[in-house]
C-alpha cells in the first residue's frame, strides 16, 4: 500500500448557519488519481479551499505527509502548504495577466529558488546566470506542454483552452507533491477536453504526483480517475471506482433525483 | 553577463552622463542660472520620491496616500542630526538616520495597514501622513508649525542627480528580478501568487517599505537642498503632487515617472509668469493629459533603447518592452 500523503478527521465548515462542508473524511495515496464530484453546491471547491488552506475549518483536521509522518496542517497558510508540495488550479482562471507566459511559470518557481537581492539590484553576473538558469527550466516545463511557442506571450492574450493549461503548467513549477485541479475542463470543447484527458493522464505518470480533481465532465473524471469521491450538501455521499460509483443507487438517485413512480 | 548586457547597460549609463554633462556644460555657459539650477534639483528629488511611489503604487498595487509623511521624518531627521552633529558629516548622517527610521515606521504602520485594500488603504495611509504631520506641529524638537530654518546646504544638482540615477537603476532592476516578479504576482493575483508559496504580505510590505526608504531619502535632500523645512511642505497636497507624477506617467512605469517628474518640472517653472492663474493652468493640462491618455503618457510600457539602438524589438529580450 502507497504511502497516505492527505488525510481529513471530520472536517466542517460553517458560514452561518449553512454546514459547506460536513464531517468529511478523505485520504489520497501517492500517486493516485481521485475524482471529486457531486451536484453543484455539494461543497466540492469549499472542501478544496479547506485542503489549500484558504479557509481553516469550523471542525475537524487536514493533514498532509510531511515526509515522516501525517501532521496537521489546519492553521498553515496557503503559501505554507504550497511550500510543503500542495498545488491547485482554479475553477475561474487565476493567472498573471500582465506577466507573459514564460513569467507565469517563472513566478511559481519562486519559492523554490533563492532570490539573490543583492545580486539583481545591481546584476552582477551571478544575476544573469540564476535567470537564465530559471528561464531555461521554465522552457523546459512549457516545452512539456507544447506551450514553448507561445512563452513571450502576455498571459491573458492566451486561448481559453491554453489558459487552462498554463494555470497547470504553472502550478507544477513548484515542485507539487499533490495537485488539485478545480474544473480543469469547464468551459472547453470537446477537442480542448480530449486534450486535457490527456495532458492529465502525462502529469500522473511523468511527474508522479498525487491528483484530486473536480469536475463535472463525467467522461473526462470517469477516464481519468482510479478513485472517486461523491459529495452531497457538503457530506461524503459514496466513494470508490469509477464502475461502483457509476452503479451507486445513492449517486443516482443524487444526480438524477428520486424514482417516484 | 554577455555582450548584449554590456551594450545595453553602457547605452543606459551614457545617457545619464549626457544628461549630467549637458546640465552642467549649460550652466557653465550660463544658460541656466540659478532659478533653473533649482529647478533641477527640485525635479530630482521628484523623481526619487515618485519612483519609490510607483514601486508600492505601480508595482505592488497599493493604493498609498502617505508618501509626504515619509518625506517628512527623512526631512525632519536629517535636519535635526544636522543641528548636534555639523558638517557633511551631520548630512549624511542625518539622511541615514532618516532613511532607517522610516523604514521602521513604514514596517509598523504596513503590517498592520496593508491587509487592506484600495480606498481602505488610501485611508489609513492617509491618515498615517497627517498623524506624521500633526506629531510635528506638535513637538518642541521639531520648532512647531514654524519649521526648522538655516540648515546647512551640501546638497547641489549634482548630489541630487546621482542618487536619482541610482535611485532609477535600483528599482527597474528591483521590478524585474525575483522579489520584483513575486510583488508583480501579488498585485495581478494575490489569491494565484500565495497559491504559489508566494508570502503575500511579506512581499507588499517589501514594497511599501522600500517606498518609504526612497521617499526619507527625496526628503532629506530636500531638506539640506530648500534650508528649510515646515509641517506645511509635507501635507496631503505633497502626497498628491507625487502621485500626480506617476499616475500622468503611468502607473508602473518607471520611465513614465521620470519623464512626467521633469515635464511637470519645466512646466510649472514655465508657468511662474502666469501668477495665480498657474495651478489653474496645471489642473486643466493635468485634465487634458487624463481625457487623452487615461492610462498616463507611457501606459504600463517602459522607454527601450534596445529597439531604438540596437532595433532588437521583442525578441527574447523581453525584459525591457513591457507590453501593456
Amino acid at each position: 500500500m502507497a504511502q497516505t500523503i492527505l488525510k481529513t478527521r471530520d472536517l466542517s465548515i460553517r458560514f452561518g448557519g449553512v454546514t459547506a462542508v460536513d464531517g468529511v473524511n478523505i485520504e489520497a495515496a501517492e500517486n493516485e488519481l481521485i475524482g471529486l464530484i457531486g451536484p453543484n453546491g455539494a461543497g466540492k471547491t469549499t472542501l478544496f479551499n479547506l485542503l489549500t488552506g484558504v479557509y481553516s475549518p469550523s471542525e475537524g483536521e487536514v493533514l498532509l505527509f510531511d515526509g515522516q509522518q501525517l501532521a496537521n496542517v489546519n492553521r498553515q497558510s496557503p503559501a505554507k502548504r504550497a511550500r510543503l508540495g500542495v498545488a491547485r488550479t482554479f475553477q475561474n482562471i487565476r493567472l498573471f495577466e500582465s506577466r507573459t507566459v514564460l513569467e507565469n511559470v517563472m513566478i511559481a518557481m519562486n519559492s523554490s529558488t533563492q532570490a539573490h537581492v543583492f545580486s539583481s539590484l545591481f546584476r552582477l553576473p551571478s544575476f544573469y546566470k540564476n535567470e537564465e538558469q530559471l528561464k531555461n527550466e521554465a522552457r523546459k516545463l512549457l516545452s512539456i506542454f507544447d506551450m514553448l511557442e507561445v512563452q513571450d506571450t502576455l498571459a491573458t492574450n492566451l486561448p481559453y483552452g491554453q489558459q487552462r493549461r498554463l494555470e497547470i503548467v504553472r502550478a507544477l513549477a513548484t515542485k507539487p507533491k499533490i495537485l488539485f485541479l478545480d474544473e480543469p475542463a469547464a468551459g472547453m470543447n470537446p477537442q480542448e477536453t480530449a486534450d486535457l484527458t490527456r495532458l492529465i493522464k502525462q502529469v500522473q505518470q511523468e511527474f508522479k504526483m498525487t491528483i484530486i480533481l473536480i469536475e463535472h465532465d463525467m467522461n473526462l473524471v470517469m477516464a481519468v480517475s482510479e478513485r472517486l469521491y461523491v459529495l452531497e450538501y457538503g457530506k461524503l455521499l459514496a466513494s470508490g471506482t469509477p464502475l461502483e460509483i457509476q452503479q451507486n443507487a445513492d449517486v443516482i438517485r443524487a444526480y438524477l433525483g428520486e424514482n417516484n413512480e | 553577463m554577455d555582450q548584449a548586457h554590456i551594450k545595453y547597460t553602457l547605452s543606459w549609463a551614457s545617457l545619464a552622463a549626457m544628461g549630467f554633462i549637458l546640465i552642467f556644460v549649460a550652466q557653465m555657459v550660463g544658460l541656466i542660472g540659478h532659478y533653473g539650477i533649482t529647478t533641477i534639483a527640485l525635479i530630482g528629488i521628484n523623481i526619487i520620491a515618485a519612483l519609490g511611489l510607483n514601486l508600492v503604487v505601480g508595482i505592488s498595487g497599493q493604493f498609498s496616500l502617505g508618501h509626504a509623511g515619509f518625506m517628512a521624518i527623512g526631512a525632519y531627521a536629517t535636519a535635526l542630526v544636522m543641528e548636534v552633529v555639523p558638517g557633511i558629516i551631520g548630512f549624511i548622517l542625518g539622511m541615514a538616520a532618516g532613511i532607517v527610521v522610516s523604514g521602521v515606521i513604514a514596517l509598523i504602520v504596513g503590517i498592520p495597514t496593508l491587509r487592506l485594500r484600495g480606498d481602505y488603504l488610501a485611508i489609513a495611509t492617509l491618515g498615517f501622513a497627517e498623524i506624521i504631520r500633526i506629531v510635528i506641529m506638535n513637538l518642541k524638537i521639531t520648532n512647531g508649525p514654524a519649521g526648522i530654518f538655516g540648515i546647512a546646504p551640501f546638497v547641489s544638482w549634482q548630489l541630487v542627480y546621482i542618487p536619482a540615477v541610482i535611485t532609477l537603476i535600483i528599482v527597474v532592476n528591483f521590478v524585474r528580478s525575483m522579489p520584483g516578479r513575486a510583488i508583480i504576482a501579488v498585485r495581478d493575483n494575490e489569491i494565484a501568487a500565495e497559491s504559489l508559496g508566494i508570502n503575500t504580505t511579506k512581499y507588499k510590505v517589501i514594497a511599501f517599505v522600500t517606498g518609504a526608504l526612497f521617499a526619507a531619502m527625496a526628503g532629506s535632500l530636500r531638506a539640506s537642498f530648500i534650508q528649510s523645512i515646515a509641517p506645511k511642505d509635507y501635507a496631503f497636497m505633497q502626497s498628491i503632487m507625487i502621485l500626480i507624477i506617476i499616475v500622468i506617467g503611468g502607473i508602473g512605469s518607471m520611465s513614465g515617472t521620470v519623464v512626467t517628474a521633469i515635464a511637470l518640472g519645466v512646466l510649472d517653472t514655465m508657468l511662474q509668469n502666469f501668477g495665480s492663474l498657474r495651478m489653474v493652468i496645471y489642473a486643466v493640462i493635468l485634465i487634458a493629459v487624463m481625457l487623452v491618455r487615461p492610462q498616463g503618457i507611457f501606459g504600463s510600457r517602459e522607454l527601450s533603447l534596445k529597439k531604438w539602438l540596437f532595433d532588437e524589438g521583442d525578441g527574447h529580450g523581453s525584459d525591457n518592452t513591457e507590453n501593456a
